[in-house]
């Protein structure tokens, strides 16, 4: 699968507004100018834009509490994702969601959420909307939802229904500070989706041409009519569960190696210019705009306004 | 007018959201039923009678059978819904709540207002719920005490077949998701009831009977058996302003308190327990907002705080009846000052 120099400028642009924007938030947070749970994606970023290249604003995901990278791949607007975080009524959700609810349903982005494999179902509905218009609805998962109930129930109604969903396992290796070699029973993710009846297969997560052009299958597959399909991405967290997580269950070095040795952007970047596609000088530029938008939109956050009690009612119901 | 049971008007009034409106989709166990098996698919058309016919004449696409997997029912008719279909979801007990009610309470109710406004969920979540069929502590229960507090989720409860269909249909136009709760002993309950389009709008309450001594506040099937308490009261003496409320969320505060200042008595009559409830509720809001017109104690008729029990004895000794509310009432006349 062939990209152009745009498409992959684009892919690694997005890539690295994720990591800065996430690299950020890790140093506002330590400063305590961000209230709430934050759960950060870095590590991850491959996983999310290996995916989301490959939509539309009318295809549909769902994602997890660690969903600021979806969003960004999504198409959600930076700025006001980071002006949300702050918990400004210019945010995204209007200060109502904070890191963990972030949505845009306007760009097929149907959420953040607080509550661990509570996706996959609304990721059934879209895809009944995806199966009657052409498109395809991306459920985001990890490791730890893919033990939850509610994603089993979701991944067997998805194949009784044939419905083109695809149900993409991001497995950093941590449901939150527990071990994916304890908390999966199974001998792995892929062989229970596989159990469900779906295409099942696996990619690396670190490596975003390996995502993408998995992914691309997979997406082709669904809208075939095949009914759903199963993906999981093997992948690094970089940071810990939340912020503010110690991080007691990694091993000795554990960081500094994944960091060194299973980072998606360095592996991206080693790939482009080692097969000339892409100049370092072109991706050094990329790094730049990019500090400059992450730093306007923290610039922007930290003076934007406020919500007020009276907003507190706002938005409950459509009608009274 | 065309007189019909309450079982028929639900399902006519689906047929015809869903005639008027291609966008309209049903998901539940059993809706269809029969699929996958000899007998084929509308073996069944809904174990309530209440989807016999829909599967054939709009297709599997729009009339969804599904696995037992209520959670997959309600997230998919969520998803839908956010993404641009109205959504009819049944869960064949409203009991069943307790293995949903994530997707109800944490994903439903919440993504208006977390997504900052930016998204509408029409989904109409259909139960069939209360007791009077010795169907036992899983299956008999009265729910709504729970979504009604619940931001987020509007809550009906109908009393009668023309209210059905008028709320229903407001139900399902509502772009806000809404608890439609379904008595289980009313499904054979006929009247007469509007042809054509006939819409009911939340937070109206019905004045079922006048009188100027006692408000008693009902809903769903509690309506009918304080009528009928209403009925022989009135014969003797005591006038009772009989409100079906119809909807729990939004609540007619407006007719509840106009009727209590003028009676000064109130007496509510609700199927579920009687702690933290929609009768101490209502209790509590006249408490708060009509205490100078009170005349006696706020009393409840209520089950006691006790799951639903199997025997028949036991069963009509813990439902609510029309005697059980004529003695209420009695005794809330004969109260005086000490």
């Amino acid at each position: 699968m062939q990209l152009s120099r745009e498409a992959l400028i684009r892919a690694y642009r997005q890539m690295k507004t994720i990591r800065m924007f996430e690299e950020r938030l890790h140093d506002e947070i330590a400063l305590g100018e961000i209230a709430g749970f934050t759960h950060l994606y870095a590590g991850q970023e491959a996983c999310a834009v290996g995916v989301c290249e490959h939509l539309d604003p009318t295809d549909y995901i769902i994602s997890t509490h660690r969903g600021h990278g979806h969003c960004i791949a999504k198409g959600c607007d930076v700025i006001a994702m980071m002006k949300e975080i702050y918990g400004s009524s210019e945010g995204l959700c209007e200060g109502k969601s904070g890191s963990m609810h972030i949505a845009d349903v306007g760009v097929g982005m149907l959420g953040a959420n607080g509550i661990v494999g509570a996706g996959a179902p609304i990721a059934v509905g879209a895809g009944i909307t995806a199966k009657s218009n052409g498109t395809v609805s991306i459920c985001f998962s990890g490791d730890g939802a893919c033990n939850q109930g509610t994603t089993f129930e979701a991944m067997n109604m998805a194949v009784v229904l044939k419905l083109p969903v695809i149900f993409v396992f991001e497995n950093n290796h941590y449901s939150e500070h527990t071990g994916e070699a304890y908390a999966v029973g199974a001998e792995s993710m892929t062989a229970r989706s596989a159990a469900f009846g779906m295409k099942a297969i696996k990619a690396n997560g670190i490596d975003f041409f390996d995502v993408y052009q998995a992914m691309g299958e997979l997406i082709e597959y669904c809208k075939a009519g095949n009914g759903p399909a199963s993906i999981e991405l093997d992948c690094e967290r970089f940071y810990g569960h939340f912020e503010g997580d110690p991080q007691r269950y990694r091993g000795d070095g554990e960081l500094d190696r994944i960091r060194e040795e299973r980072d998606c952007l360095k592996t991206f970047r080693t790939k482009v210019t080692e097969a000339k596609l892409l100049e370092g000088a072109e991706l050094d530029t990329v790094d730049s705009e990019v500090a400059d938008l992450i730093d306007r939109a923290v610039a922007q956050s930290k003076t934007a306004t406020r919500p007020t009690a009276e907003d507190v009612t706002t938005n409950v119901y459509i009608s009274y | 007018m065309a007189v019909k049971m309450i079982r028929d008007v639900i399902r006519d009034t689906i047929d015809e959201e869903m005639a008027r409106d291609d966008s309209v989709i049903m998901l539940g166990e059993d809706i269809v039923g029969g699929n996958g098996s000899a007998g084929g698919p509308e073996a069944i058309g809904g174990i309530w009678g209440t989807s016999g016919g829909l599967w054939a004449k709009y297709g599997p696409d729009r009339v969804i059978d599904t696995p037992i997997s209520e959670s997959a029912i309600i997230g998919a008719a969520a998803g839908a819904a956010l993404t641009g279909k109205r959504a009819i979801a049944e869960i064949m007990f409203a009991d069943f709540i307790g293995v949903c009610m994530d997707q109800i309470w944490n994903q439903v109710a919440k993504f208006r207002y977390m997504f900052g406004g930016k998204s509408k969920c029409p989904i109409t979540i259909r139960m069939p719920y209360g007791g009077g069929y010795n169907a036992a502590p899983q299956h008999s229960q009265s729910i709504h005490q729970f979504v009604t507090a619940m931001p987020g989720l509007k809550v009906v409860m109908p009393s009668t077949p023309a209210d059905t269909k008028g709320l229903l249909a407001a139900a399902i136009r509502d772009d806000d998701p809404v608890i439609f709760l379904e008595h289980k002993f009313l499904y054979a309950v006929k009247g007469e009831v509007p042809d054509g389009d006939f819409i009911l709008p939340f937070g109206h309450a019905r004045q079922v009977t006048q009188g100027d001594d006692i408000t008693i506040l009902a809903t769903g099937m509690m309506v009918g058996m304080a009528e009928k308490a209403a009925r022989t009261l009135a014969q003797d003496g005591i006038g009772c302003d009989l409100l079906d409320l119809r909807t729990t969320s939004p609540l007619d505060e407006e007719a509840i308190l106009d009727s209590v200042e003028r009676t000064g008595r109130l007496l509510t009559v609700d199927e579920a327990p009687p702690r933290c409830s929609f009768a101490t509720d209502l209790s509590a809001l006249v408490a708060q907002k009509a205490f100078a017109s009170l005349r006696a104690p706020i009393e409840m008729v209520t089950p006691p705080h006790s799951p639903v029990p199997f025997a028949r004895e036991l069963e009509a000794a813990y439902l609510p009846s029309p005697e059980k509310i004529m003695a209420k009432a009695v005794q809330i006349m004969s109260y005086r000052r000490g």
